[in-house]
């Protein structure tokens, strides 16, 4: 667990407006091992724009600026356009929030499972399918066959995702990045989909890096926990650790969750401060002390 | 006791012969005056299409429904609206985007032929802690959660004694959820509310109601006491399930 796939050292992400340049992520250092690692934070915390920025996918005029983005030593800040392209999906791939707004409406199933995994791998269209029609099996689809000659429409919202892990998994990538997977799912399919992308990710001994504004969530499925605040980490820690946090705004986003267990008249409310916002960023890098 | 809500044997569907879809099947329950009733379950159980069958927006239905004593028809008096009023899930929807906060309040207002409407504003908008600062703004210049406030001041205005809430704070952040449910809360006890409450997590509905029932595939499976909930003394395996996928 404590190789390092992926380092990032002074990530900032910049946006020029008219009214002075905003920086959705201000120097920012984490790296990940073969491990899960959870981003949490609100909307606007820049949890998404780390995500994106490792694949450099912030379009203009948003800039990336950072020491180093390396996967494995290489820094993929000093690829081409065209080098890129063979990382993405192919090396580090990315599984965004709703599988409705993810997959091509108007092609099949199977046809864009495997557009993705002929262009890295020089195979006929045959293998293709067949590889195909397994990895769908292993995402627990029932009827691989009729999935694989079906449109986005024919599926439910659960199975969208299933297939999005299925195509996003199927070149064999190290690093996952996953942008809310669940948060367009019911409970119950929600655990479904986690468990199936958890063990392929484990018998890979991929790397993940799971983005979720759900604390509790993300605390019971990663292993380390970066937490995110106006751009910025502010605190990082084992998951099974979270109830020991100790920055007030991880306190605060603990305290403000309605609990079944734990009925009050009145929800805490989080109380801002503008401390933490010019506070200098946490070191999310992969410690020693942080392999249980 | 008298009941605010009180719904026996009803049944929506939505289209006609094979496009038929029974999106509710005989669901019974009652809320008494004052109290709060949560609906949970998945998306595509029909608890959403329960509301829209109270407030009139699924036409198709059968059973009945009766508000404050009185039983509904097909069609909702003026009077009806006065007294039920609803919250929507998503506050980046229900407002209209080319109307400020004070146009969106008055026009409620005016339709229902209230009085004094320049007072009712400035006391709604006191009552959701939004200041008279945000008045005349429109909803892009509000963040989330002030939207919602809005969208419940806009329900509070005409005065109503029962709201109904479909999920009223899943698009919004943990914090900004924790201030919109003490809000409900509070309003809930300032002005004798009722409350019906639509939610896919048990423990919002467990934080806000005193009773819940769940739903599955168009049906109530099971009512039960927020106690019996939080300590599992649930007869139904589906409830169970949801218990379990929530933690």
């Amino acid at each position: 667990m404590t190789d390092t796939l992926l380092r990032v050292d002074n990530l900032t992400v910049s946006f020029p407006t008219r009214t002075g340049v905003f920086e959705a992520v201000r120097d920012i250092s984490f790296s990940l091992g073969r491990e899960r690692l959870g981003i949490v934070g609100e909307s606007g915390s820049g949890k998404s724009m780390t995500g994106r920025s490792i694949l450099r996918l912030i379009q203009k005029p948003g800039l990336i600026d950072a020491k180093q983005i390396s996967l494995h030593g290489e820094n993929l800040l000093e690829f081409s356009e065209k080098d890129m392209r063979k990382v993405r999906g192919h090396r580090i791939s990315m599984i965004m929030q709703d599988p409705k707004f993810s997959l091509n409406p108007v092609m099949k199933i199977g046809d864009q499972i495997t557009e993705g995994y002929r262009l890295h791998k020089k195979i006929s269209k045959a293998e293709a399918r067949t590889a195909s029609l397994e990895m769908l099996d292993a995402v627990l689809i029932r009827d691989p066959e009729r999935v694989y000659n079906a449109y986005p429409h024919e599926m439910s919202g659960g199975m969208g995702q299933r297939i999005m892990i299925a195509m996003m998994l199927i070149p064999g990538p190290e690093i996952l990045i996953a942008d809310e997977p669940t948060s367009a799912l019911d409970v119950t399919v929600q655990k479904e989909v986690l468990e199936i992308m958890d063990r392929l990710v484990r018998e890979r001994g991929m790397g993940l890096i799971f983005i979720s504004h759900d604390l509790q969530l993300v605390s019971a499925f990663c292993d380390r926990i970066l937490i995110m605040y106006g751009g910025r980490i502010v605190e990082t820690c084992r998951a099974d650790r979270l109830q020991d946090a100790t920055h007030p705004y991880t306190r605060g986003l603990l305290n403000s969750m309605p609990q079944l267990a734990y009925p009050r008249p009145h929800l805490e409310v989080l109380a801002r401060d503008d401390a933490w916002r010019d506070q200098p960023s946490v070191s999310g890098h992969l410690e020693a002390s942080d392999v249980p | 006791m008298n009941y605010g809500i009180d719904l026996k044997d009803v049944s929506v569907w939505f289209g006609e012969g094979s496009e038929r879809v029974d999106a509710v099947r005989h669901a019974s329950f009652t809320v008494p005056e004052g109290g709060s009733f949560g609906l949970v379950g998945e998306s595509g159980s029909g608890k959403s299409t329960i509301l829209k069958a109270i407030t009139g927006l699924a036409e198709n239905w059968q059973g009945s429904i009766t508000i404050l004593g009185n039983q509904l028809g097909k069609t909702r008096s003026n009077q009806f609206y006065k007294s039920v009023q609803m919250v929507f899930q998503d506050p980046y929807a229900s407002l209209h985007p080319r109307y400020t906060v004070d146009q969106v309040l008055s026009e409620s207002l005016s339709l229902n032929t209230f009085d004094n409407i320049d007072q009712r504003i400035v006391a709604a908008l006191d009552d959701v802690g939004l200041g008279q600062s945000f008045r005349f703004r429109y909803p892009h210049q509000l963040s989330g959660g002030q939207r919602q406030r809005v969208a419940i001041a806009r329900a509070l205005v005409l005065e109503p004694s029962i709201l109904l809430l479909d999920e009223p704070t899943s698009a919004l952040d943990v914090s900004v959820q924790a201030e919109i449910l003490n809000l409900l809360t509070d309003l809930r006890q300032e002005h004798d509310l009722t409350y019906l409450m639509v939610s896919h997590d048990l423990a919002v509905v467990g934080h806000m109601c005193s009773n819940v029932g769940v739903m599955n595939s168009g049906e109530i499976v099971e009512i039960l006491s927020i106690e019996d909930l939080r300590e599992r003394k649930t007869n139904h395996p589906y409830t169970r399930q949801l218990l379990e996928a929530s933690v």
